[in-house]
């Protein structure tokens, strides 16, 4: 059974599309047969982080619409062989979307793929409330700060209320990721720690993404950080959070503050 | 061969009906009389239509051309005339509603629709809410107490009637008392609130002492002075 899941977060720029292209290729590396679906219409990103930008010919908006059939419009990874886009118009906005139209993509999307993974645009209007529409699951992607946070929490509270599952009475299973963490910010009292984050979302984890140079590396490349290197510190957290959506338990990692021999001499020798 | 079939006589069968009409009995003069009418029907227009309307002009003397004037007047504010009463007939234009005798006087009901009472359903004396308020959610219970089973988020609101009880904590704001009950109370385990309300007095986080916050906590009025103590 396919399940539908969207990366939502409220807040902009907090790592929703970094995340679907990393957990989308985590899946797919995994065995799974996986879409990634871009809804941020008119500001399309997902596209160059999955490295298929100049291969877009349909997109969303041309299916919602009916001006070209699904299989036209869906891009096959180059690495991957059962990974696929689905990308966003960049010319037209947001209103382009129907309600309508969303649920028959994503029906149809569903008989074709084991994951149909959506990132949502920022914000809580019509494109972040049709991106989550459908969902079965929810990853809420958050920093580990307090209005990422705050926001987090306004998307958990439309996820229970706004969505098709919610009206039916039903919930969508919720999961906080959170990104750009760094232990040694977060000891020094200059982040949020996890448990706070926690205890203000009250919503379980999956997983812990480390700040890190690798993850912005990846993108400039146009390749998810799961493809690019997939030994780096965030791809492992990556991969462990795919895991975790499969079902599968590993154990929760917090990355550890890495500083060399000579970092912690001179650490000492300023202190 | 000649036979002719003889068409079949129809029986005209004549019945009596009695009807309940409305009677108008103009007054002089008739300009003044009109504006009465018209006063009526601003108040509840439509209140003639469809209603059987007959004219008695015993107390008044109107030529043949006054009567054809009045009745179009009558009808150029929708209202029909039936028929007339207190003229001879001779004197009228056959265009003219008929002229009627012996109608007697009876009681007309004001047909108004009843009033159905609704009995307001039993007023719930709480309102509980077993998951966490989210930010950006706003619960207003104005009958009585909120209960919530779980923390309020940072941008989220409660409004009560009631007292607030919050099991978990208190991140946003709780307005508790709003229908002028100074009596009730603002109850939370951890007390991060960004506005608590009593009736209209309030306190925002810079007024809570940074030794209460996050303890459980209760905010009650003590006269005019909004007091917020630790619990126990």
């Amino acid at each position: 059974m396919a399940k539908v899941l969207v990366v939502t977060s409220g807040k902009g720029g907090v790592g929703k599309t970094t995340s679907t292209a990393a957990l989308g290729a985590a899946l797919a590396q995994q065995g799974e047969k996986v879409v990634v679906v871009d809804f941020d219409v008119g500001l399309r990103n997902l596209d160059l982080i999955m490295g298929a930008e100049r291969r877009v010919v349909f997109d969303l908006i041309n299916v919602v619409q009916g001006v070209a059939k699904l299989s036209q419009a869906l891009i096959r990874d180059k690495r991957l062989e059962n990974l696929w886009l689905l990308p966003a118009s960049q010319t037209r906005d947001k209103d382009a979307l129907t309600d309508e139209g969303v649920r028959l993509v994503i029906e149809d999307l569903r008989t074709k793929f084991d994951w149909v993974l959506c990132d949502s645009p920022a914000g809580i209007e019509r494109g972040a409330t049709l991106a989550m529409r459908y969902a079965d699951e929810a990853v809420i992607v958050a920093n580990p700060e307090v209005s990422s946070v705050r926001d987090a929490d306004r998307i958990i509270g439309m996820l229970d209320s706004k969505t098709a599952k919610a009206e039916k009475g039903e919930q969508v299973k919720k999961h906080v990721l959170i990104t750009r963490y760094d232990t040694g910010r977060a000891t020094r009292g200059e982040m949020l720690n996890i448990d706070d984050i926690l205890e203000i979302l009250a919503t379980p984890l999956l997983g812990i993404i480390p700040e890190s140079q690798d993850v912005l590396r990846a993108s400039n490349v146009g390749s998810p950080v799961t493809l690019n290197n997939a030994a780096s510190t965030p791809a492992r957290a990556y991969a462990d959070a795919a895991r975790r959506l499969n079902g599968e338990s590993v154990a929760m990692i917090v990355p550890a503050e890495r500083k060399s021999f000579m970092g912690r001499l001179l650490g000492r020798r300023a202190a | 061969m000649d036979t002719q079939v003889e068409p079949q006589r129809q029986l005209v069968r004549l019945r009596g009906r009695s009807y309940v009409a409305f009677v108008f009995s103009p007054s002089m003069p008739i300009a003044g009389w009109l504006e009465e009418i018209d006063a009526t029907l601003a108040r509840s227009p439509g209140f003639f239509i469809g209603r059987p309307i007959v004219l008695d002009l015993s107390s008044v003397d109107l030529s043949p051309h006054g009567v054809a004037h009045l009745v179009s007047s009558l009808e150029t504010r929708s209202i029909r005339v039936l028929g007339i009463e207190g003229m001879d007939a001779n004197l009228l234009d056959t265009r003219l509603p008929p002229v009627l005798t012996g109608g007697r006087h009876c009681a007309v009901e004001q047909i108004e629709p009843k009033t159905v009472e609704v009995k307001p359903p039993p007023p719930a004396a709480s309102l509980l809410l077993e998951s966490p308020v989210r930010s950006g959610q706003r619960i207003v219970f104005v009958e009585g107490d909120v209960t919530v089973l779980g923390s309020v988020g940072s941008g989220a609101e409660i409004v009560a009637g009631g007292s607030i009880h919050v099991y978990g904590t208190l991140r946003g704001r709780a307005m508790a008392g709003i229908n002028g009950n100074s009596a009730a109370r603002i109850y939370c385990q951890k007390i991060e609130a960004e506005l608590l309300a009593i009736d209209g007095y309030y306190q925002t986080a810079e007024d809570i002492g940074e030794t209460l916050r996050r303890r459980p906590a209760q905010a009650w009025l003590d006269g005019d002075v909004m007091r917020i103590t630790p619990l126990s």
